[in-house]
């Protein structure tokens, strides 16, 4: 599959985001991998091409970050969070029966089969959602307060096609919209979802409970 | 006499559909926009210094001070790059507020652009957190549908764009001067200082880098006074800060409470530590602050009292370990995720990471020796301030203060040819007769 004209025209319109088109290079990866499911080579030229630049300088971003993926990604990308806390709180019995439900290694792809969607399973490092673990992300969504059990029914859902809400999004999209959302194009899936989760608004309860507020200002009487 | 939790940031996070223009600005969003704009910017600058606000990414550094470095005679474009990178482990209070509340930020990020006089801000967010981009992304674009952005911002010919910038998973581009080049679309490794990003950041041009918490404060110093903000905290650590509880407490979240509040304090309104656990290890600021103790309950949480008690403020990522969690498995952990991530530019770095990795696998599977508790303390004294930025140093914080804190744990996998706890039991769904 060649990259469209259409694809050239939005890396172009991201390099135009900014004062120097260069920095519009690493939503133009996420955007190619939108395009063809993972950063190719013809992606590559691509980027070099809108922005003057060689394949090889390219190439030097695209392996430098962690969401770039060389080989081809599933329908859903599917992070179990393997950092201190997360590990500690059950992130490496998750990961560890999710590897054995699906038969793949960290950052291998479920084999095509009719009628199931396929899913590249990783292990991810901390995603700014601690008060939620152990945390799993799909497509970059927040799946909070996993268990194994909850994980392997999460994974059998996606890949049957069955409708999955993130606890903290909307309903999942796959992989490769999310990376078009990524580079800058939004879904308009922005208000779907809660505004947060129950352990944000932890301590915001527990004020409104016992009374406790910042102090009044004084100019707020004016 | 402050209460003790004192929602700000945090206030509106449960209104609904809190995340729209229309909900903040029902509850008073973008009026201290008006205010700003009636002042000069440097009155801007001058209020965030009086109010003593200093930076809530970790490294404390005054925000009110950092604005005034920008060179205003300098003729190139100033730019503010907020840093929306939270990947510090243990951190998880950015995220939130930009989910709940991205108007609070874009609000923060015009009256400081403002003040430094940029026309061109930047939201660098991480790239694997797809909801709350879409929420940034449609702030931006309600505040440019209602004046708050573009051209003229309400009457005042101030002018002001924002791009949203999703990076591509590299915790290295939380360091500021890593993110900027990450922003120029390049590898994201740490420049040498100086010059300092003030002098010659984006693009060589003057930048303001500040955190997505430091910003969003903004709006409530300029709309409530420098001295209502100051009001609050200690005496050099004021205001108030999000402290993010996780871990082995009943009720993990976020508490917005005044700096100088204990942990003894949170994790009691937190519902306390697990039951039939006790609390064993602490991070006060993620896993690149040195790792506390049950000894350090009533250590005052600001910069003074944790840098007393030898650790770090950080970013109040409270991460809480019970007596179920091996701190050697903790700790390896962590060294994995620090060499994982190392940017590669600095050979102490690059290098010593990796062979931490070595020392402590053998220790952690009991096949070392007890001298290599020295040989890992001499690594970490060849890491330690010998490279560009404060990753290297970050990494060996977990290493040095576990030792400092447990060495009998480290002794005991050797005697015991390998872990000692059972780590089943440190689960949340731990099953019966599991034991520490």
């Amino acid at each position: 599959m060649t990259l469209s004209p259409e694809t050239y025209d939005e890396l172009r319109q991201i390099a135009a985001r900014y004062p120097e088109p260069r920095s519009g290079l690493l939503p133009m990866l996420h955007l190619v991998q939108s395009a063809q499911g993972r950063v190719t080579p013809e992606g590559i030229e691509a980027c070099a091409e809108v922005l003057g630049l060689t394949p090889a300088e390219v190439s030097g971003v695209a392996t430098f970050y962690t969401m770039y993926k060389r080989r081809p990604v599933g329908d859903y990308h599917v992070g179990v969070c393997t950092n201190t806390l997360c590990a500690v709180m059950g992130g490496d019995a998750i990961f560890e029966r999710l590897k054995d439900h699906l038969d793949v290694g960290n950052d291998e792809t479920t084999p095509d089969a009719p009628g199931r969607r396929s899913i590249t399973l990783e292990h991810v490092e901390c995603n700014a959602a601690c008060d939620y673990a152990p945390v799993m992300m799909v497509n970059w969504e927040f799946m909070d307060n996993m268990t194994p059990e909850s994980a392997v029914r999460l994974v059998d859902d996606l890949r049957s096609g069955a409708e999955v809400r993130s606890t903290r999004g909307p309903r999942v999209v796959t992989w490769r919209q999310a990376e078009r959302v990524l580079a800058g194009f939004p879904d308009d899936l922005a208000d779907e979802g809660p505004s947060a989760g129950p352990a944000s608004l932890a301590g915001l309860e527990l004020a409104r409970e016992r009374g406790w507020s910042a102090p009044d200002a004084p100019e707020e009487d004016r | 006499m402050t209460d003790t939790l004192t929602p700000v940031l945090t206030a509106n996070w449960a209104d609904e559909r809190s995340w729209t223009l229309a909900s903040y600005e029902s509850s008073g969003g973008y009026r201290a926009l008006d205010t700003a704009l009636a002042m000069t910017p440097d009155a801007v600058i001058a209020a965030v210094k009086d109010s003593g606000l200093r930076g809530r990414g970790g490294a404390g550094f005054p925000t009110g001070m950092k604005w005034g470095f920008i060179p205003q005679d300098n003729p190139k474009p100033k730019y503010l790059v907020v840093n929306a990178d939270e990947s510090e482990p243990g951190t998880c209070k950015d995220i939130p507020l930009m989910m709940a509340s991205p108007h609070t930020l874009v609000e923060g990020v015009i009256i400081s652009s403002y003040a430094i006089r940029a026309n061109q801000a930047f939201i660098y967010v991480r790239g694997e957190v797809l909801h709350v981009i879409r929420r940034v992304q449609r702030a931006v674009q309600e505040a440019y549908l209602s004046g708050h952005l573009g051209k003229n911002i309400h009457g005042s010919g101030y002018d002001l764009d924002i791009v949203v910038h999703a990076g591509a998973g590299a915790y290295i581009c939380g360091e500021e001067t890593a993110l900027l080049e990450g922003l120029e679309g390049r590898r994201g490794q740490p420049r040498l200082r100086p010059p300092f990003p003030a002098v010659a950041g984006l693009y060589a041009s003057p930048t303001v880098i500040n955190n997505v918490e430091s910003i969003a404060s903004v709006p409530s110093i300029i709309g409530r006074g420098a001295d209502w903000f100051a009001s609050m905290g200690t005496e050099k650590s004021q205001g108030f800060g999000i402290f993010s509880l996780s871990g082995h407490v009943r009720r993990p979240g976020q508490y917005e409470a005044p700096l100088g509040t204990t942990l003894r304090t949170l994790i009691d309104l937190a519902g306390g530590v697990r039951e039939g656990h006790e609390l064993k290890f602490w991070t006060p600021g993620g896993s690149s602050t040195p790792l506390l103790t049950a000894e350090h309950l009533d250590v005052p949480l600001d910069f003074e009292g944790v840098g007393a008690a030898g650790s770090m403020l950080g970013t109040r990522a409270l991460q809480i370990f019970d007596d179920t969690v091996c701190v050697v498995r903790a700790t390896l952990r962590w060294t994995e995720f620090y060499k994982h991530e190392s940017c590669g530019k600095c050979t102490p770095c690059r290098e010593g990471t990796w062979w931490l990795v070595q020392v402590l696998t053998a220790l952690e599977r009991g096949q070392g020796r007890e001298e290599d508790l020295e040989l890992l303390l001499d690594q970490c004294d060849n890491i330690l301030g010998r490279s560009f930025c404060a990753l290297a140093d970050g990494a060996v914080s977990p290493i040095t203060s576990s030792i400092k804190h447990f060495r009998d744990e480290y002794v005991a996998h050797l005697t015991h040819g390998g872990c000692p706890f059972d780590p089943a039991a440190a689960t949340l769904f731990a099953p019966a007769g599991a034991t520490a």
